[in-house]
């Protein structure tokens, strides 16, 4: 009798994290371990990762006087509050009925409680918050939450990974799960995570945000880009934060 | 933004050289670019970085448009007496900007 209610418990519990994956959280690794020794000193030493011009950036805009108040009159010092936060997300909003991430939710602040206007995509203010925000979690575990109200978003994330995009008919899942380790022309093909992101890219010279990350993975596959900030992009950073559940955060990462 | 991120040690033997990092933020726009419109950028990059101590010159570099964006600078300088560095650049544009940061002697 308890080995049958031992049974049932293992099985209840494996429905309720019954999700497969196709990359085991043992074998999960950091996008960083994929790129060459410049890039990785580059990252690894805070006076010389570009990123932080945007992380400096954003503590400054913290403390930013706006009419319904600064980010710090709320949340006080970002070193606590934040801690933990942007490992978090996205995550479904209460007040909005959808999954956001953490751009739209620094958006959603500025707009609703600051009274301040929203920041365009990619804008280096938007960046430098994120940037800023991510911060504070460095080396904490990837933690989304895919159960409840997130549950659809993630659907259609995982649905999306597998599918077939543009002229060259590739799905993410044939690069970044099949084939990762693997060499495409000149690069390492990553397993696709977006810890480090928002990002220092030396390609763009620039920092920018896992949804321009992903819209280039379109470009590259020759599909149709969603704009900056469509639900599609949300849903695939859901999936994404999801399978690089555990991996320490890095923001803001070097890339090449 | 802001322009320029400094490290500098909190404090420095005297007689001994010290590392002075400097990233300063700027596109080094190339000049060779085009917009989405098929516009030429035009160029836009740092001309010439000056590091003072004391009012005293002690690094110089001239940059060009083979320095990739936001450039970071590392040289070493040798502790005489607390006081501090000024720093300053100009770009293509003619903007001129400068930072500043203490130096601690002893």
């Amino acid at each position: 009798m308890p080995r049958r209610f031992l049974l049932l418990l293992m099985l209840a519990a494996g429905a309720a994290c019954a999700q497969e994956r196709t990359l085991p959280i043992a074998a999960l690794r950091s996008g960083v371990t994929f790129a060459g020794p410049d890039v990785r000193a580059l990252q690894a030493d805070d006076t010389a990762n570009p990123g932080m011009l945007w992380v400096q950036r954003g503590g400054e805009l913290w403390t930013a006087a706006a009419p319904g108040g600064s980010c710090e009159s709320c949340h006080r010092g970002a070193a606590t509050s934040m801690r933990g936060v942007a490992a978090r997300y996205p995550a479904f909003d209460q007040s909005s009925g959808e999954v956001v991430d953490l751009e739209a939710r620094i958006n959603a602040c500025r707009t609703q409680r600051q009274r301040a206007p929203a920041l365009v995509r990619e804008a280096d203010d938007l960046l430098a918050l994120t940037a800023y925000v991510a911060y504070q979690s460095r080396g904490m575990p990837m933690a989304v939450t895919i159960e409840g109200p997130a549950r659809a978003s993630f659907d259609r994330g995982q649905a999306l990974f597998h599918t077939k995009h543009g002229q060259m008919n590739l799905a993410c899942a044939q690069c970044h799960d099949d084939n990762w380790g693997k060499r495409l022309l000149a690069e390492n093909i990553s397993q696709g995570h977006g810890t480090a992101f928002p990002a220092y890219r030396l390609e763009w010279q620039n920092l920018g945000s896992l949804q321009r990350r992903i819209r280039a993975c379109y470009f590259g596959v020759r599909a149709e880009m969603p704009a900056p900030g469509a639900r599609t992009l949300t849903d695939l950073e859901l999936y994404l934060a999801w399978r690089a559940q555990g991996l320490a955060m890095e923001a803001p990462g070097v890339r090449r | 933004m802001p322009n320029a991120r400094i490290t500098v040690p909190d404090r420095v033997p005297r007689g001994l050289p010290f590392e002075v990092r400097i990233q300063i933020r700027h596109p080094m726009e190339t000049g060779y670019r085009t917009d989405d419109m098929g516009k030429s950028i035009p160029r836009n990059v740092i001309r010439a970085f000056t590091c003072r101590y004391n009012g005293d010159p002690v690094f110089v570099a001239k940059l060009s448009s083979g320095i990739a964006a936001n450039p970071y600078l590392r040289f070493f300088v040798l502790a005489r007496a607390s006081g501090e560095l000024t720093f300053e650049w100009i770009d293509d544009a003619g903007t001129r900007e400068s930072e500043r940061v203490a130096v601690n002697v002893g």
